[in-house]
Order: C-alpha cells, then structure tokens, then sequence
C-alpha cells in the first residue's frame, strides 16, 4: 500500500496540477475554446449514460486488439524469418525499415481505394503501422542473443530446436517486449488516425467519435482523454509490468 | 586407403594401449580479420592428452589457446590438421565434453538451481529426479543457500561456483576450463582451484581436465603437464611435467620450483622476442 501511494503519488500530482492549470485558463477563455473541467466531465458523464462512450471505446479496443495479434503474428513471423537467413534479412529488412518510418496517415488514401470507407481499411492502416515496429524489434533481438549463451547451450547437449526454445528466445525475449511494447503504441496512433479519417456510416469508435463532435469541444476534450487513459492504461498495466518483471528477474533493472 | 586404417588400428594397440583421450595433431587456425587479412591464431600444434590427466595450456593471450580448447569442445573446426576424440574426429559440442567459459555463462532467466537441471536435463535425467540431483551438486560447492537465487544475485566467484556444478552435474569425460577464474580475486580463486582438484582427485582417473590459462601459478598448481605456448601466432614451446603430490598448495616446495621454471622459460621467449 505505501509502495503503491509512493509510486502513484507523483503522477497524480501532476494531473492534479494540470486540472488546476485547466481551470484557471478555461476562466479567462471562452468556453467556446477551452470548457471548464466541470463541463468536460458532465460531458464525459453524458457520454457514458447515453452508452456512447463504453461502446466506442469497446469498439475501438476490439479494433486494437485484433489488428495488434495479427501484426504481432505477422511481424514475428516475418523477423523471425529474416533472423534466419541473412540474404532475406539483408534484402527485406531495408523495406521493413522503410514501412516503419514512412508515417502510417500516408497509407490512409490508398487504403480506402483498396478497402474503401470500411473497417478494413481502418485495420489495415493500424497493422501497417505496427507490424514493422515487431519485425525489426524480433531481428534485433534475436541479434543480441549473448553468442556466450548459446555456446553454453550447445557444450550442455542444447542442439537445434531445443537451442531455440531452451536458450535463443529467453535470451531473445525483453528485446522482443521491448518491440511490442513500441508497436502496440504505434497501433494505436495508426488506429486513431484511421478512425478519425476513415469514418463510414454508421461505424463506431473513439476516433469516430471524434470526427462526429467536431462542435461539441467538451465532448472532444472528454474523448481525447478517455483516448489517453486507455493508452496509459496498456502502457503500464500490461507492457509496463510485464517488462518490469522480465528485467528484474534477469538483474537488468536496477532500483531506483 | 584400407592399408591406412590398417595402419592405424596397429598404431593404437601399438604400445597396449587405447587412443589417447583428446590428441590434436599438426593443428592450424588461421582467422580472416576485420581488415581483411588472414591471421594464423594457432601455428602446427601436436600434442596428445590422455584419459585422467590434467593439462594445462599456458601462454599469453592471444596465443591462440583459447581457439584450441573451442576446437576440443567441438565449438570450433581447425582450418587443417585434426583434432580427435578417442581417435576419431571431434563431434559437435556434447555434455561429454563440459566448458567453464572465462564469463560465467548462467542462463539469467534461470535461478541457480534451474541452471543446474539444465544441464541434467540434457543428460536424460528424468525430470522428478533432478531438483535432488541439482541440489546435492550446489551443495558440493557451497551453494545450497542461493539455489532459489537468480544468477545475478550472486557474486561472481559464487557465479563460478554455480557453473562448476553445473559443468559436473553433466558427469562429462573431459571438463576444459577457459581461464575461468581469471576474473576473480584471489581467495575466490583458490577456493575454485581447490574444488577443481578435489573433483579431478576423486574421479580417480576417469575424468580428464584441460585447462587454459595465462597464470603460471595456476597451472603449476593444477596440471601434471603444462604445455607451455608461444606469443602469437601460437606454437609448442616447451612442455614441463609436474609430479608433485595432491592436494597441492601454492606454498609447496616442488610447485614453487615448477613456477620459477617455467617463468624462466617464459621470460627467454620475451626476450627472444624482443631481439627479432
């Protein structure tokens, strides 16, 4: 319990300085432009109520989820592909490289030629986004593998697959964390991005909502933060945690 | 062709007796460097080790010692020459054939226990049988307290403690050692080099040990043989023979006289080297 006030308590100072902040500039501006915290919330509390909210934000972590496990599939797969062989990984991973820093926005148009106003097209922005972040993240870290590690494995009886499952991705594993954890964030940003842009009809999500409150600015305030919480959320709760535990039981984290 | 292997069966049971243990002959390594060129590491080595003995390799670094012993653990191939294993071409690396690594390499995913079963598991010890087994080895080294620990937890003589045990829970013919006390300080070494002597006396034979080090006193104290190697590229310089009783001390009479010898052999091949 102390421990948890000692690690929270910082951070929500922080929020609390930044609401105070808020509420100071919100009286000298126009509620047109910055709306009080209080109204923010009622429009928050509006959202929830009349089930707007929880069902954009379901849709939208639906969204996440499945395009998240198919780049990790397809990222993995492909990384772990390119680890083997040095020609593939001499010659594709240059292009992987290119898909990752060219900005995700830049597939939008295409993928709504291809896919059209739909949700696939919000998918396939996201997993293009992310994928490449896993592919580089598996290369790298099966790369730093110790080669130390797997000459002990091998002179202890570890030979081909077992030398992989018992001693290379262990060894391998909080590079690969750490990659997941920079992909789930650019999934995310890619996953806003197409909701925002990519609105069909009658599709639903957090982004969605966005676009649809454009005259609404304490709905869009109250959105955007529910769309930080949620990534502060998985940041920490679930990256966050499972990082910490692998490098502290590894004495890779040192205390602070 | 069926002459030759003729020939070599006679060679065998020549003298009544077996095919030495590990034997390299006329071994040469040569290694492309980063800038290109071709750099011998080990220049025509023969020498032969037969089962039970202790040897040690001594000579500077960069001798090309430390690429013989990945050769005998098979982690390596010579560039020409051979290198044997009871007389037939060296395998892959095997449990038969343990290694203490000059870095204690312990699984950090592993606690120290867990490190030990690793190796038992690969030797095919049934699974409900190894904690018991693992644990009775930690105890040999005075580890049984920090069997739960996590490697980095311990310090690094403990460490190199944990790794002797799991080197000999694999029960291997040939333990070949690395340097692997070279980055300890001197009490934790010596309690090392002890337990390694302990370990060679009670396999009364049957386990042959060999040894790479840079530190004279190190293989006078452990070898019965020392083959003593050139600055690179790596040759035979001389080879001393060590009788004196075990357990031996650094204190004792015989092995302080074998180090002085073989100091006095050491600094010839520096000043020799100087000269040319």
């Amino acid at each position: 319990m102390r421990r948890l006030a000692k690690e929270l308590g910082p951070p929500l100072a922080g929020v609390a300085g930044l609401l105070v902040v808020w509420a100071i500039v919100a009286a000298f501006v126009s509620p047109a432009i910055v709306p009080s915290p209080s109204e923010v919330w009622s429009a928050f509390a509006r959202g929830v109520s009349d089930g707007t909210i929880p069902e954009a934000a379901a849709k939208t972590l639906l969204r996440l989820a499945f395009s998240f496990v198919v780049s990790i599939v397809i990222g993995t797969a492909l990384g772990f592909g390119l680890a083997l062989n040095e020609f593939a990984r001499r010659s594709i991973r240059p292009l992987v490289v290119a898909l990752q820093i060219t900005p995700y926005i830049a597939w939008l148009p295409l993928a709504v030629v291809w896919f059209g106003l739909s949700e696939r097209a919000v998918v396939f922005v996201t997993i293009v986004g992310a994928f490449p972040s896993v592919t580089l993240a598996t290369i790298a870290s099966f790369g730093q593998v110790p080669p130390l590690l797997k000459r002990a494995g091998r002179t202890l009886g570890a030979e081909g697959w077992q030398l992989y499952r018992e001693v290379i991705f262990p060894a391998a594993l909080p590079g690969y964390v750490a990659g997941l954890d920079q992909a789930w964030g650019f999934a995310w940003k890619a996953l806003m991005a197409g909701e925002l842009i990519i609105a069909g009809v009658r599709a639903t999500g957090l982004g969605h909502l966005l676009q649809r409150s454009q005259d609404d600015v304490p709905m869009l305030i109250a959105t955007v933060a529910v769309i930080v919480v949620i990534g502060v959320l998985v940041e920490y709760l679930i990256f966050g945690t499972v990082d910490r535990r692998i490098r502290r039981r590894r004495g890779l984290l040192v205390d602070a | 062709m069926a002459d030759r292997s003729q020939g070599s069966v006679t060679l065998m049971s020549d003298r009544g007796r077996p095919a030495p243990k590990l034997s390299v002959e006329h071994l040469v390594k040569t290694r492309r460097s980063t800038s290109g060129e071709t750099v011998t590491a080990v220049d025509d080595v023969t020498f032969e080790v037969h089962q039970g003995e202790f040897l040690c390799l001594l000579g500077p670094s960069g001798c090309g010692k430390t690429t013989i012993l990945n050769i005998l653990a098979g982690l390596d191939e010579p560039t020409s020459g051979a290198a044997l294993l009871d007389g037939k071409p060296i395998p892959g690396p095997g449990p038969d054939r343990a290694v203490l690594f000059q870095e204690p390499a312990l699984f950090p995913w592993l606690s120290v226990v867990a490190n030990v079963e690793f190796a038992l598991k690969h030797v095919g010890v049934a699974q409900e049988e190894r904690r018991t087994r693992a644990m009775s080895w930690l105890e040999n080294v005075h580890l049984t307290g920090n069997a739960n620990a996590q490697p980095h937890e311990l310090s690094a003589g403990m460490r190199q403690r944990a790794v002797l045990a799991r080197a000999l829970a694999c029960d291997p013919d040939v333990l070949l050692g690395d340097e692997p006390f070279g980055a300890l300080d001197a009490q934790a070494r010596e309690l090392l080099q002890n337990e390694v002597q302990r370990v060679w006396v009670e396999s009364e034979g049957r386990k042959t040990f060999v040894f790479v080090t840079h530190n004279v006193r190190e293989a006078a104290l452990l070898a019965d043989r020392v083959l003593v190697m050139t600055a690179a590229p790596g040759r035979l310089l001389e080879e001393v023979r060590i009788h004196a009783p075990r357990p031996r001390n650094l204190d004792d009479a015989l092995v302080a006289r074998v180090v002085s010898e073989i100091h006095e052999v050491l600094m010839g091949e520096v000043s020799k080297g100087g000269s040319t």
